[in-house]
């Protein structure tokens, strides 16, 4: 067993969890496993080991069915990355809206290619499939927020402002 | 209940499938599976290998069903007509599932410790075509030890589900399982772990490949080499109903005895598997009886007569020229034009 | 005539006192204070409302199918994963009205006999998940979310679910095994969802649209609602414009204006771009065939096309397509048929699940060719062995997604051949950035 003495949410993290195990039957708590593990992402950034066995045991399910469900969707981070996840849509639509000149443009003033992580921390590139915003492409997300309508000018304003 | 499959009709206890109905009438019937495994609840349907087509769905309702169906989980009704290796759009469904199955395998039978009783080898003698329309590189892993008894070649892999049903259904915590997903999907413990329980060696008899191995046994024998001799033993964790496997005078592998599908019949523990390897260990039986995929009983036990299956006739009667003249010179253009 | 978008663009109308003032939550007090359930179901039945999502299996037969052993809890989930490439109507009618669903979530349930429903909304779409459950906190603290709901009698409670990023968890049996916390792999049907669905209980999943458009349908009855439309398509549709058209977004339709209306009136698309013309549309979201100009317009018989369930059908797949989710994707002359339809099998090939071998290998082959063809290193015989992988993956997986993934690949080749020919045979021109093959003689050749 990994050591998961280190690592624990926060109070009303935890008293969240409760509430989101609360949503299902009883018996039912591994229901809460996507929610859970999105808390945990949100909490530490990436899904390590320790991170999913501590899910786990919050679930009291066996890690090994926390591992599958982790690798299986393609949201969770298994391995370490930088400050700001930049997921952009590389599907058909948005390749339409001249999506691949403006990833092409992302990718270059960041000085790294998809999948991987500035020197400093700061920004990561992924690819990922369409994100349903379509009519409103290209498009890009951070976290939670959608980025719309992105030209290369307007890549360079978010950069600039994450960046600083 | 009575149901036809390939003009002969049987009666079979309503809730059966299928594939159970077509085991019924023989093995010149029986579908091929390469995922269902009658022991394991919850097996099959994925493989797609024992697809047949539905002409007539029941007696009361006599349409064909408009897809093919999986055998090995489509119960039967009454009245019911199937068409299995009569049907030219299940043969040729069939050879597309071989050729997907070998699309990313590496075809190292020569070195594999599963040839000659590999039901992938017998899926695509079956089924299978003899020219290969892939140019494209396999996707590759490397073989890992899952624990000190277990090797893993996650290249040979077809995805059966069957070692994480076994797994969940006769050992106590699952410690390995499916990762990913799509053609990247891959057997795994995740993190580096082995996979240490009293029953866990029985992974290695559901493999319907050579993707789990028994690591005592690697690269001692080519399987029609050995002679499998029945035997048992009074243990306290399992039936200690086992087959041997000698080469010479030596036990060089244990098994757990499997009927003519290939299904183990009973599960056996590790110490019998892995550690009782003197025929002293041992109360003799008797030869193996030797089931339906068979290199081994080529002249060694005149007393078992086995019907060839239709698909083994169908193969000789198709005989496939080896063809492998393809063109790659194109392969050697440069990779990234744009 | 709009039913779910009217007041779409009201301020504030994602709080319930704006939604409200515009006539919000009366279906729910008719439905409660006045309706059986089964009168609900009646009503729906009678608007002939088809299945949003894609499939257009009629709504009201699908509950009509539920199975309601005594004792046993019932589910309604709705299937909020919108994922399929050219759709995003449900993103924006969530993000817009999230009350909208949410009434029509209260009166479904309330028909179907479900004390707990789930929104299972894709994951990406957390700020979305946020503006709902703030919204589902109003309806509990107002009264119309909970227990003895506006005195009725009647218990509610409504949770919102996110997934993990799986196109796979918008086919309803992988939705229910993600919404167990497990891997999304569908499961091999029967037994269906109205049997044993969620946690092996009887359980209705309805797509977002569908189910909003309920709230309607027990406000103005199933018979006014079927007169909207034409034939067995009824009501209206959200439509989702992407590509190259003067407006893209969202629109609400009513079933049955023509293509050609819906693509170059102002009141829709407005248009292709300026200076453009048209060349393809996929109709349905990325898994229904593309289709050419001539034959998205008009059928192949010289009628004009109607945005409908069936004229869009018309021909079967040698000449015609599908209505699907509404993912409407407009190419011009501008747009490469192999790149886009390389990007398409590279999506079905990132979101197929890998349980059953010929989507898990079926579609990895086909990307990896359409791969080779886009960057010259096509063979002439990989276009007849992608039209063959193609068709050995059709009909022949667990679920849909094999045939999602075989359709477009399939019609692009067959209505587009010579553009991949041109791609095997020039190589040196088809690898130019921005190079596209111009059809000799066609309506869209500058």
């Amino acid at each position: 067993m990994t050591n998961t003495q280190t690592i624990q949410f926060p109070a009303d993290t935890l008293e969240l969890v409760h509430k989101i195990i609360n949503r299902y039957p009883e018996g039912k708590q591994k229901s809460a496993l996507l929610p859970v593990l999105h808390l945990a992402q949100a909490e530490w950034r990436w899904c390590s080991p320790e991170v999913m066995d501590y899910v786990a045991s919050l679930l009291n399910i066996k890690p090994i069915e926390v591992y599958e469900v982790a690798t299986f969707y393609t949201m969770f981070h298994l391995e370490p990355v930088g400050e700001h996840v930049i997921e952009y849509c590389r599907t058909g639509p948005c390749c339409l809206m001249g999506g691949v000149e403006v990833y092409d443009h992302l990718k270059k003033k960041l000085g790294i290619e998809t999948g991987e992580t500035t020197a400093d921390g700061k920004f990561t590139i992924k690819e990922v499939e369409c994100l349903a915003a379509c009519g409103w492409g290209p498009v890009f997300q951070i976290r939670e927020k959608y980025y719309m309508n992105l030209t290369t000018e307007k890549v360079d304003e978010i950069i600039d402002e994450l960046s600083k | 209940m009575k149901v036809t499959i390939d003009n002969i009709t049987i009666d079979v206890e309503p809730g059966t499938t299928i594939m159970q109905a077509a085991r019924q009438i023989g093995p010149h019937i029986a579908p091929p599976a390469m995922c269902y495994y009658e022991p394991l609840k919850g097996s099959g349907g994925k493989c797609r290998g024992c697809l047949v087509k539905v002409t007539a769905g029941s007696e009361k309702d006599p349409r064909p069903m408009p897809k093919l169906v999986p055998s090995c989980i489509t119960q039967v009704q009454e009245g019911m007509v199937v068409e299995n290796t009569v049907n030219e759009q299940v043969l040729e469904a069939r050879k597309g599932v071989v050729e997907f199955l070998l699309l990313n395998h590496p075809l190292d039978c020569p070195i594999c410790d599963q040839a000659g009783e590999c039901h992938l080898q017998d899926f695509s003698f079956e089924h299978g075509v003899s020219k290969t329309r892939t140019v494209e590189e396999r996707n590759t892993f490397e073989p890992v030890d899952l624990g000190p008894y277990i090797k893993l070649n996650m290249n040979r892999c077809v995805l059966c589900y069957r070692c994480v049903y076994t797994a969940d259904q006769i050992t106590e915590g699952r410690v390995h399982g499916v990762m990913h997903r799509g053609d990247h999907a891959e057997i795994s413990t995740y993190i580096e772990k082995a996979i240490d329980n009293d029953f866990s060696g029985n992974v290695i008899d559901v493999c319907p490949v050579g993707a789990l191995t028994d690591k005592t046994y690697r690269f001692k024998s080519r399987v029609w080499f050995s002679k499998p001799v029945d035997a048992s033993c009074d243990c306290g964790k399992c039936s200690g109903k086992v087959t041997l496997w000698y080469k010479g005078d030596d036990v060089i592998r244990v098994t757990a005895r499997k009927n003519i599908w290939g299904e183990v019949t009973s599960f056996i523990c590790n110490t019998c598997r892995f550690e009782k390897k003197k025929t002293s260990d041992w109360k003799i039986e008797g030869p193996m009886a030797v089931p339906r995929h068979s290199v081994i009983s080529a002249n060694k036990y005149a007393a078992n007569k086995i019907t060839p299956a239709f698909p083994m006739k169908q193969a000789a009667e198709q005989y496939k020229k080896i063809d492998d003249n393809r063109d790659r010179s194109f392969l050697n253009a440069p990779k990234e034009l744009n | 005539m709009k039913i779910l978008t009217e007041h779409i663009d009201v301020p504030g109308i994602e709080t319930i006192d704006v939604f409200r003032k515009h006539g919000g939550y009366s279906a729910l007090e008719k439905a409660l204070k006045t309706m059986s359930p089964d009168e609900v179901t009646e009503e729906v039945k009678k608007s002939g409302l088809r299945g949003r999502g894609g499939a257009g299996f009629p709504v009201g037969m699908k509950w009509s199918f539920l199975a309601k052993p005594e004792g046993v809890p019932r589910y309604l989930v709705c299937n909020a994963d919108e994922s399929e490439p050219g759709t995003f109507k449900d993103h924006y009618l969530m993000m817009k009205s999230p009350h909208t669903l949410i009434e029509g979530m209260i009166v479904s349930s309330f028909a179907l006999g479900a004390n707990t429903s789930y929104i299972y909304v894709r994951g990406e779409l957390m700020y979305v998940i946020h503006i709902l459950e703030k919204a589902i906190q109003e309806c509990y603290d107002k009264g119309l979310l909970g227990k003895n709901i506006l005195g009725s009698g009647y218990d509610l409670d409504l949770f919102v679910q996110p997934g993990g990023g799986a196109y796979i968890c918008g086919e309803e049996t992988a939705l229910l095994e993600s919404l167990e916390g497990k891997r999304g792999n569908p499961r091999n049907k029967p037994p269906f969802p109205a049997v044993k669905g969620l946690w092996q209980c009887p359980t209705v999943v309805n797509n977002v649209e569908s189910i909003a458009a309920t709230s309607w349908i027990v406000n103005n009855g199933g018979e006014e609602y079927a007169k909207l439309g034409v034939g067995r398509s009824t009501g209206t549709k959200l439509i989702s414009v992407s590509g190259h058209v003067r407006k893209p977004g969202v629109y609400e339709i009513p079933l049955g204006i023509t293509v050609e209306d819906f693509i170059y009136a102002d009141e829709w698309c407005g248009g292709i771009r300026a200076g453009h013309k048209l060349k393809a549309v996929v109709a349905g979201g990325s898994s229904v065939p593309i289709l050419p100009a001539e034959l998205i317009l008009t059928t192949a018989a010289g009628e004009k096309r109607l945005m409908t369930y069936e004229s869009l059908s018309d021909g079967g797949f040698a000449t015609g397509t599908m209505l699907g989710s509404g993912g409407f994707v407009v190419m011009d002359e501008t747009t490469c048929i192999v790149h886009n339809t390389l990007t398409f099998g590279r999506f079905y090939h990132h979101e197929s699940c890998g349980q059953c071998s010929p989507c898990r290998e079926g579609t990895g082959w086909m990307d990896k060719i359409l791969y080779r063809i886009e960057h010259g290193q096509g063979r002439q015989e990989d276009i007849d062995l992608l039209v063959d992988v193609a068709k050995k993956i059709e009909g022949n997986t667990i679920c849909p997604l094999g045939d999602a993934a075989a359709w477009p690949v399939a019609a692009a080749i067959r209505h587009f051949r010579d553009e991949f020919e041109w791609h095997v045979k020039h190589p040196e021109k088809a690898t130019q950035p921005g190079a596209v093959f111009m059809r000799e003689g066609a309506s869209w050749t500058l």
